[in-house]
């Protein structure tokens, strides 16, 4: 308990550190530098598009194919875009996106950082007076803070499009109206509830694959070991985090 | 006044104490050579000169300024006026050679892209790599890494650069090389050079002064020509390598191998 707790503790500091020249790194001669931040946008939202559409367009279908057979029981299959028009944008593509971004970046971030910290590379930075907190952790918090809100939109589009075409087919309405419909019955709470848990879940995978990384010692069994522990820690306080939403909503 | 100066300095790692009482100065245009036999704490020692290790006790001051003193954000302003050489590198690997010399001045300066392009090709060329500029630092040799870092250390022409064990690994005539480089750099930049190195033949050629440091402690401070002439037998038994008397007790050492506790 006593190493877990250290474990957090020192991702938190890490994060504190990383926010801190976030706010205020100009001040002290250590600007976050746009061009990092763009890679990291590249790296972690460009990069994972056609995954994200892919895994959220099938995510739909499935949902629209399950939603319409427990549906079709009450002979109520005509309803199944309430029930796409609030789960995908507010559960459904969030989650999934949280799951792909910390299996894709949160292990990319943590084996970077700590092959860094092995070859020496983030005492090297010190040295130069580069703070690695600025140089390397700061523009990938916010690469991810701009890419998976934006990736929730375009795991929306894809689930919604793709759910919606293949439940107009199987009622045998026009798409169309079918999406017409879709657009009236979602909430933009909801829609934005989701946005939300994009930016929540990207704090949660920078915190925790920067953290990890930042606490690789040893050697290449270390890495590997806090890389794996990066990735399903960070799937299992996303799944977490989620149940949270979940709750504090029936309240 | 003394570009580095380290007083009763105590370091070490947690509550082991590795470094104790050492004090030493280097003054401009100085090469010192910091010596020692393996586990003597050089690399130790070497850490809390450059900032990547607060002492435990004792000051290490650049320029008379306490180098731990007050915020990271300091501590990072006032490295920024010394240049460091890795023994590995430590160069970013995801950079080129051209991108690792101009980094630090990208980062922590205002100058015009044009005026870092010329002083990173004046430092690649002083290392002669300006024809490496665009390799990544996987793609070249130990010795070429090793002056890639030189340039590095150089780029922002500090007036003090640390190199770690910089002929280590290196076949002699690359090593040699580097030792003229370390002499070029105090004779044309009046740069001063701590260099930390177990290489005797290195340490002879380059030294203004050479420091020795024996089981944490500081027991020599002098000219190449005073340690010659040391009648200290740990001195002598460095600089003749000779290995250290064994006394064997076979209790001991019947005890150590089975792995019986004492007592």
């Amino acid at each position: 308990m006593r190493a877990q707790l250290e474990v957090l503790g020192s991702i938190a500091l890490n994060l504190r550190s990383t926010c801190f020249y976030l706010a205020f790194g100009r001040r002290y001669g250590q600007p976050v530098r746009m061009g990092a931040i763009n890679q990291q946008i590249v790296q972690s939202g460009l990069l994972a598009v056609p995954i994200v559409t892919l895994l959220c367009g099938i995510v739909g279908v499935m949902l629209a194919i399950q939603g319409m057979q427990t549906l079709a029981i009450f002979g109520a299959e005509q309803f199944i875009n309430v029930g796409l028009a609030v789960s995908i944008p507010k559960e459904f593509s969030p989650l999934i996106i949280g799951i792909v971004v910390a299996g894709r970046s949160g292990s990319q971030i943590t084996s970077r950082i700590g092959s860094m910290r092995l070859n020496g590379e983030l005492d090297g930075l010190a040295v130069m007076g580069i703070s690695p907190h600025r140089f390397v952790d700061a523009p990938t918090l916010v690469g991810l803070v701009i890419s998976v809100p934006l990736l929730v939109v375009i795991g929306n589009f894809s689930a919604l499009l793709l759910s919606g075409l293949y439940a107009s087919l199987y009622l045998g309405i026009s798409f169309e109206a079918y999406l017409a419909q879709l657009v009236q019955l979602i909430e933009l709470s909801d829609y934005l509830l989701g946005i939300s848990k994009g930016f929540v879940f990207a704090i949660l995978i920078a915190a925790v694959g920067l953290g990890l990384g930042r606490r690789v010692e040893g050697g290449a069994d270390d890495l590997g070991r806090k890389t794996t522990a990066s990735v399903v820690t960070c799937i299992a306080t996303i799944i977490g985090v989620d149940a949270l939403y979940s709750i504090l909503e029936q309240l | 006044m003394s570009l580095l100066t380290v007083s009763n300095l105590q370091g070490g790692y947690g509550t082991n104490i590795v470094i104790d009482q050492c004090s030493m100065s280097v003054s401009p245009g100085e090469v010192v050579v910091i010596m020692g036999g393996s586990g003597s704490g050089k690399s130790t020692f070497l850490k809390h000169l450059i900032g990547l290790k607060p002492p435990m006790a004792g000051t290490v001051s650049l320029s008379g300024e306490d180098l731990y003193s007050g915020s990271m954000n300091d501590l990072y302003r006032r490295l920024q006026h010394i240049g460091v050489a890795f023994q590995n590198g430590a160069l970013v690997s995801s950079l080129s050679i051209f991108d690792n010399v101009a980094l630090p001045l990208r980062e922590t300066t205002n100058l015009p892209e044009d005026v870092i392009e010329v002083m990173v090709r004046l430092k690649l060329e002083l290392v002669e790599l300006l024809d490496k500029q665009h390799l990544l630092p996987s793609e070249l040799s130990g010795g070429m890494l090793k002056r890639a870092a030189v340039a590095r250390a150089l780029a922002r022409d500090p007036k003090l650069v640390f190199m770690d064990e910089p002929s280590a690994g290196l076949d002699p005539v690359v090593a040699s090389a580097l030792d003229d480089l370390i002499l070029k750099i105090k004779e044309a930049l009046g740069i001063s050079v701590v260099v930390v190195s177990y290489e005797l033949e290195s340490a002879f050629k380059i030294a203004s002064r050479i420091v020795v440091l024996d089981r944490g402690f500081i027991i020599f401070d002098g000219s190449v020509d005073q340690i010659r002439g040391s009648d200290n037998p740990r001195i002598q038994a460095l600089i003749n390598r000779t290995a250290e008397p064994m006394s064997f007790d076979p209790e001991e050492h019947y005890r150590r191998i089975m792995g019986i506790p004492e007592g």
